[in-house]
């Protein structure tokens, strides 16, 4: 079944078998970085470019090595040196970008939405590496990768999200790419970090034992000490003493848990050291994995069959986030 | 309508697998060395036969792979489908081995070439050497098979199909005389 | 489209016949021949009965012919941001929609908190002579919230009521002083209910659909915590509240606890409030981008019934004009506010059609009563009173098309949308100002 999607700004409404589709595709992708020469010429002559509104060493390096595996050209743009200091908007950047026709385009951004906003507007592929606290589908693919290599299948599987989930687009791609493929979510954070819309998703608990209690897996979310100043908690101290997770608290998992963590983490804050580099942890598999799950979407969503392209609109990637309804009653004209 | 036709049954397969296996013992002189990677997916299935015949006629297990050559195909973007990446598994050294790949067709010879691209990011090996079950003429590119299952003349209108029992539940070759391409 | 606003002034008069007159303030509903002399309503007449026989007809059969409908609240952007729009523009925009007059705030550039400011923006609207345009003056000094501003000078020059909108009043302190102030003028104090700190950075109203969208949320309790603050301080202070573009559930049972208890508050809702819902913002549609935001299916309900028992005075846009480079970027940037004065009628009347309430009501709320807020002539077709009539076919159907307004902006959520009903003439003080062209 080929891939349908022109884009990967989400993984919100991304159905099931498309879902195990980039993961089976990830999968066959491990490999090729365990080999000596870490090299196949699918992308040769390609382009990747990244645009990095938001700082981020890890992510854009991972992606960097992903299309160079995949014998692509790169090219690395950040906010920070580029025109966007001289005020350029993120419209005129990206025109500026697809004038030079690259072959796909990978965003990260501080406004939630800003790569659906892209995607509608220029002609390649877009890439969400993080857009405000909306989505991160790399990482929750990763993430889920990681999982099925430890535990078979995700189906199933209790899952604790712990920490920050309000600010966390990792937390939201998790969530939805979970709960499509049949695990159930659990949240454990203060009230000021979990709104109460979570219910709708999972169970919201306020205690760390009780939340991650016969948990199969835990994910760990990076609280953000700027946080502290905003009154979400009073001080990382506290926060650490009632939501770390210690060898403690983790007996209050499963015995087989495994720990996950998006990065870069604050040892001693969110995570206890030791639990960070003990055997639960499967932290380093994660960024292992996701330079083939990179890999596997940067050759999905370049490699498209011609026939496919012909016939796809720009903008059906924002037509799926769009919600239901607007008020019940008012005609929509089609089309 | 049914144009298939049966140009070998599963004992014929049978019987050009063994004299193909000690084809392969007589041409290398024995095992040393050898290595076989079967090129999916239905490449696989044949080296894993051609494994145990040999093991079977030398009692030596010769080690074996698998080559996905998807990300090397020279026409991924012209294709009509995109297809799906299973992954290339070699868990040996190919340094200085007689490697012999294996497929089940050989016709225009763009995979055995996409294959001898995969082959050499793993390394270095002493030779390459080709096994095909099915040689159906039609080369697009400078490519011989070393060893034959059969020598099969056929048209561009037609399709060669190879059915194994581990993949397709039966083992026989067809030639479907193909209405749509 | 300039032929739209040829004047047709017969000297003599007009009248306009065939229509259905719908004036609650005259208790008239029905079918009636409305007889204009000098500029003013001189006869609202049985139908075939012959009065104005000797002028120029109007024929208004099929339509409703109502009051001069009066918005009282819109953004006109002169002076100081004429590129969204202008006092000329947004007039003309303000005739295609059927109002023969608006009021203005005051969140210009210089802001309107002088009667030097207060004077020019009357004075334009005079020499565009389209629509009535009443400008409201700042409660506070550069709108800052520190200081009161000239209320009496501006009085003096011409303000309606006063209104630091666009930006709370957060120090009760300064509100308290402005109602008590504003009394001696007899001005309304229009306030944007907000308290800044609840709010926060939030672009759209805090839920499950922001949750989902990963968008910062803008709680109903920002609102309705400063509805609460000011009722209370209204009850001490006196003068006359108004609370601009009503948002939520709770705000609504907020202000008709306070009628019931006879405090003198009064508020309006906007057409986009009674009609759409924050999944209107869909996949960060920065046209679907204002404060308040739009809200849930249950504060919808919620105004509309605020509208029907009366709890709710007045409808008004709340028109706030933006460039497109304004509105169609990251949603976190997008301005906010929407044009609405060319949508506002047929989006009300469906409303009543879906609701309970009556024509009649539908024209206190968008004329009888906003003229009685403000204190301005109008909001009926009385005897004497200036002929501001606004005309109204209900059955034509249209599709929303922004290109083709009056106003010099296009960011409207309801772009594409199929409508039913359209104003097809706008008179004022007797003049046919406006009268859409392909009717």
């Amino acid at each position: 079944m080929p891939f349908e999607q022109r884009h990967l700004l989400g993984l919100e409404g991304v159905s099931r078998e498309q879902l195990m589709f980039l993961l089976n595709t990830a999968d066959s992708f491990r490999e090729i970085s365990e080999r000596d020469i870490k090299k196949v010429p699918t992308l040769r002559g390609k382009t990747v470019v990244s645009l990095f509104y938001e700082a981020s060493t890890r992510t854009r390096s991972s992606f960097e090595i992903a299309a160079k595996r995949m014998s692509a050209d790169f090219v690395s743009l950040s906010a920070s040196t580029s025109s966007v200091t001289k005020g350029e908007t993120l419209l005129d950047t990206a025109r500026n970008l697809n004038a030079m026709r690259p072959d796909a385009i990978i965003l990260r951004h501080y406004a939630s939405g800003a790569p659906h906003y892209l995607a509608a507007r220029v002609d390649c592929p877009i890439i969400n590496a993080g857009d405000g606290a909306h989505e991160h589908p790399t990482q929750a693919l990763l993430d889920l990768l990681t999982i099925r290599a430890r535990k078979a299948q995700i189906e199933g599987l209790t899952v604790a999200i712990v920490g920050d989930v309000l600010h966390s687009r990792v937390a939201r791609s998790d969530v939805f790419a979970l709960r499509t493929l049949g695990a159930t979510v659990r949240f454990v954070g203060p009230p000021t970090l979990l709104p109460p819309e979570l219910r709708e998703w999972g169970e919201v608990h306020h205690n760390l034992h009780e939340g991650i209690r016969a948990a199969d897996v835990i994910i760990m979310l990076r609280i953000q000490l700027e946080r502290q100043g905003k009154n979400f908690f009073p001080s990382v101290d506290e926060y650490s003493r009632y939501f770390c997770l210690t060898q403690n608290a983790l007996r209050y998992a499963k015995p087989d848990v495994i720990i996950l963590h998006p990065g870069p983490m604050n040892r001693g804050v969110e995570i206890a050291s030791d639990v960070a580099d003990g055997p639960y942890s499967v932290i380093m598999d994660q960024v292992t994995n996701g330079v083939a799950v990179r890999m596997a979407v940067l050759y999905l969503l370049i490699n498209r069959p011609r026939a496919q392209l012909e016939t796809e609109t720009v903008s059906e990637e924002a037509i799926a986030v769009e919600s239901a309804a607007a008020a019940p009653r008012l005609r929509r004209k089609a089309g | 309508m049914d144009y298939d036709r049966v140009v070998m049954d599963a004992q014929a397969i049978e019987r050009a697998l063994t004299r193909v296996a000690h084809e392969i013992l007589e041409g290398n002189k024995g095992t040393e060395g050898l290595a076989l990677i079967g090129i999916r997916s239905r490449g696989v299935h044949l080296a894993q036969r051609l494994r145990a015949k040999i093991g079977a006629i030398e009692g030596v297990e010769i080690p074996t792979g698998i080559i996905d050559i998807t990300l090397y195909r020279d026409d991924l973007s012209r294709s009509s489908q995109q297809p799906e990446v299973r992954g290339t598994h070699i868990s040996f050294a190919v340094d200085d081995r007689r490697v012999v790949l294996v497929d089940d067709v050989l016709y225009t010879g763009r995979t055995i070439r996409a294959a001898l691209d995969a082959l050499i990011d793993f390394g270095r090996p002493r030779n390459v050497q080709l096994m095909v079950l099915v040689d159906r003429g039609h080369r697009e590119l400078p490519i011989r098979a070393d060893y034959v299952g059969k020598n099969l003349p056929t048209a561009a209108n037609e399709s060669v199909q190879v059915r194994l029992m581990e993949s397709d539940g039966r083992d026989e070759v067809v030639i479907a005389h193909a209405e749509e391409r | 489209m300039a032929a739209n606003f040829q004047p047709v002034t017969s000297a003599k008069g007009l009248v306009i016949r065939g229509g259905v007159v719908i004036d609650p303030a005259s208790g008239v509903n029905g079918h009636r021949d409305v007889v204009i002399r000098d500029g003013k309503i001189n006869a609202v007449t049985e139908p075939e009965g012959g009065a104005g026989a000797d002028l120029t007809v109007i024929d208004a059969s099929g339509c409703l012919v109502f009051p001069g409908l009066i918005d009282m609240h819109v953004h006109l952007r002169e002076p100081g941001y004429e590129y969204k729009e202008t006092i000329e523009s947004g007039a003309r925009a303000a005739l295609a929609g059927g109002f023969s007059a608006v009021a203005c705030m005051a969140n210009t550039n210089p802001v309107n908190d002088s009667a030097a400011v207060t004077e020019f923006i009357r004075e334009r609207a005079r020499e565009v002579a389209l629509a009535r345009v009443y400008p409201i003056g700042a409660v506070s000094k550069q709108l800052k919230g520190e200081e009161l501003a000239e209320i009496g000078e501006m009085h003096r020059a011409g303000i309606v009521a006063i209104s630091d909108d666009g930006m709370p009043i957060m120090d009760g302190g300064l509100m308290r002083r402005a109602l008590e102030y504003s009394s001696m003028f007899n001005l309304p104090v229009i306030v944007h209910e907000q308290d800044g700190t609840i709010a926060g950075d939030g672009v759209m109203n805090e839920g499950a659909v922001s949750m989902r969208l990963g968008l910062k949320g803008l709680p109903a309790a920002a609102e309705e915590a400063m509805v609460a603050r000011d009722l209370a301080i209204l009850e001490r202070a006196g003068g006359r509240l108004h609370i601009a573009h009503l948002s939520t559930a709770g705000s609504v049972a907020l202000v008709g606890d306070a009628k019931r208890r006879g405090l003198p508050v009064t508020a309006e809702v906007t057409p986009h409030h009674f009609s759409l819902t924050e999944a209107a913002v869909g996949a960060y549609n920065g046209n679907a981008k204002m404060n308040p935001p739009l809200r849930t299916a249950r504060d919808v309900d919620a105004v509309r019934r605020g509208l029907a028992d009366g709890t709710i005075d007045a409808i008004a846009t709340d028109h706030a004009p933006h460039h497109r480079d304004e509105k169609e970027i990251e949603f976190d940037r997008a301005l906010n506010g929407i044009i609405g004065l060319e949508t506002a009628v047929p989006l009300a009347l469906r409303m009543a059609e879906e609701t309970n309430i009556t024509l009649s009501a539908l024209v206190m709320a968008m004329s009888t009563n906003p003229a009685r807020i403000l204190g301005v002539p109008g909001g009926s077709l009385a005897l004497g009173v200036p002929a501001d009539v606004t005309i109204v076919d209900p059955a034509r159907r249209w599709t929303v098309c922004a290109a083709h307004f009056q106003s010099k902006s296009r960011n409207t959520p309801f772009e594409g949308m199929e409508l039913q009903g359209q104003v097809v003439m706008t008179l004022v003080g007797g003049r046919v100002v406006w009268r859409r062209a392909d009717v």
